[in-house]
């Protein structure tokens, strides 16, 4: 078995293997979080949310997908066919495609790679493209605002995600997940990750993540009031569905990304317990929770108003931010508390 | 031919063949579309080359951003291209002469291309270990220790450019209406409206 796998098949076949169970992990994952999302949505309006399908209307989102794939496909006229059907193909590969450099555990990612995070960030980056390519080709004023919209969004708050970003790699002095999540093992729990001494960018970091993943209260490109659905008004069928399912990985990726560069990724918040698995899940689904309170409580801004908020707020705050990072980590301020060089990279 | 082979060549046609229909594609949404995909092969070729940092970058500033910026621009445009390209044979003689003096000038130039004796290991003697770092530490030591004043002047052209952008550009308009949302928020509720008791058919006189 082990002289298999050291061949060029066998290698092939380790790795497919792998792809296929991180693909398994991501798309049971995203069929709970969309009924988890309705019922805190419902909870939160008094409502009972999803109850009629399997028990405690758990199995509502199977029978969602299936109704959009036994769909008929209806392509709008004039749209631009290749173009129409690459965007949502576009949009949830992409989404896909970010997990293959997430570690779950120590050692548990797929490809573990120096510019780990510079990997995520620039995929994240190309996801724009599925929004404004499927608001392009729709042939349709609406799709098309919303594509725009999102577009000018998208690139607005990925300067300040990459800010934030380049703080937390100073303090580790490496690219790797592993290494970050290595540099927040202090041996003090949950104070010794990355919140405590990056504190006010966790905030701006989660706000960020709402507007690069278009939800709710910056879900400005699929305003139904304004813009019916935005960039999605002209799909429906497997198509639609796909945009759906690459926005919800989406938002599942920064969960994970904030569990990674914030909380400590999979180790224990507390001292001597087990690290493990488990414990990165948990928070996860509690920052899917987070994102799920948020569409529920918050109202939708007003664009220019999003805008406001990031360029004139997010960016400055962010940027200063680097160059305090920088001399905290630089002349290790209290004790290395900024500066994990040691533990971590 | 080993698997870095066919990768190799896998994006090399794919970045030509991209490359190539940038410049014939009939929409020129497409031809952006296109140009993307170049920047992707592109990017793919770096990560072949042992360059990651740089493939990285190249995504998140061009693909990212830049190519971001031209759809939008090239989709925002109203334009009749075809009328446009009806045009291209009157004008073709002339292109074929610019790009066939391009050529020979380029030929003559690489025909020509001399390099001093120690020029190479000028150029490695710079660079970093790269069995003990990986490159974004090495390129991080070459431009923040060694050109480190370089590096400066070059951050302060690129300010003045963008200064330069944002005066060409700017102008306040007066007659609009505009939200301050610090003076909003320290509005006092107890002096911005006031309460009264109107009795019935007096009104506030």
């Amino acid at each position: 078995m082990n002289e298999f796998l050291n061949t060029g098949l066998g290698i092939t076949v380790l790795i497919a293997a792998q792809s296929l169970l991180v693909v398994g992990f991501v798309m049971i994952s995203l069929i709970f979080l969309v009924y988890a999302d309705r019922k805190v949505w419902a909870a939160v309006q008094m409502r009972r949310g999803p109850n009629v399908v399997g028990p405690w209307g758990l199995l509502q989102t199977f029978a969602d997908a299936i109704k959009f794939v036994v769909k008929e496909v209806v392509i709008p006229a004039g749209v631009d066919r290749p173009v129409y059907f690459l965007a949502p193909l576009l949009s949830f590969v992409l989404a896909m495609l970010a997990w293959a450099v997430i570690p779950f555990n120590d050692g548990w990612v797929l490809a573990d790679i120096n510019v780990a995070i510079l990997f995520v960030f620039a995929i994240t980056s190309l996801e724009v493209y599925g929004v404004i390519m499927g608001g392009w080709a729709s042939n349709s004023k609406y799709a098309f605002l919303g594509s725009l919209r999102s577009a000018a969004q998208m690139v607005s708050y990925e300067v300040s995600l990459g800010l934030i970003i380049i703080g937390v790699i100073i303090s580790t002095g490496s690219m790797n997940f592993g290494a970050i999540v290595a540099a927040q093992d202090t041996g003090w729990g949950l104070l010794g990750w990355y919140w405590l001494p990056h504190l006010p960018m966790v905030m701006l970091f989660f706000i960020s993540c709402l507007a690069e993943t278009n939800r709710p209260p910056f879900d400005l490109p699929e305003a139904e009031s304004e813009l019916v659905a935005g960039f999605m008004v002209e799909y429906g069928s497997t198509p639609y569905l796909l945009f759906m399912a690459g926005e919800y990985i989406a938002i599942f990726l920064m969960c994970a990304l904030i569990s990674l560069l914030f909380f400590g990724g999979w180790l224990s918040p507390i001292p001597g317990l087990p690290d493990g698995f488990h414990w990165m899940f948990l928070k996860m689904a509690f920052f899917f929770f987070m994102f799920a309170m948020v569409k529920a409580i918050v109202p939708r801004y007003r664009y220019d108003q999003l805008m406001r908020i990031g360029w004139k707020v997010f960016l400055p705050m962010s940027l200063a931010w680097v160059v305090v990072i920088a001399f905290l980590a630089k002349f290790e301020v209290a004790g290395g508390f900024w500066a994990r060089w040691a533990i971590g990279g | 031919m080993g698997i870095a082979d066919i990768t190799f060549y896998a994006f090399a046609v794919t970045l030509l063949g991209a490359g190539f229909l940038v410049t014939v594609s009939r929409n020129p949404v497409h031809s952006v579309l296109w140009l993307i995909l170049c920047f992707l092969s592109a990017a793919g070729l770096f990560v072949l080359l042992g360059a990651e940092f740089i493939a990285m970058l190249l995504i998140i500033v061009y693909v990212g951003a830049v190519a971001v910026l031209f759809l939008f621009v090239v989709m925002m445009l109203d334009v009749n291209f075809a009328a446009l390209r009806g045009e291209m044979a009157r004008y073709f003689p002339l292109a074929a002469v610019v790009g066939l003096v391009l050529l020979m000038q380029m030929a003559l130039l690489f025909g020509s291309w001399q390099e001093a004796e120690g020029a190479r290991d000028l150029r490695q003697a710079v660079t970093p270990d790269m069995a003990e770092t990986h490159n974004t530490k090495a390129l991080g030591m070459i431009l923040y220790d060694q050109y480190f004043l370089l590096f400066q002047v070059a951050g302060l052209i690129l300010l003045v450019a963008m200064i330069g952008a944002i005066v060409l550009t700017l102008r306040h308009r007066k007659d609009v209406k505009r939200q301050d949302v610090v003076a909003q928020m320290h509005r006092d509720p107890a002096k911005a409206m006031e309460l009264k008791d109107v009795k019935p058919g007096q009104g506030l006189g």
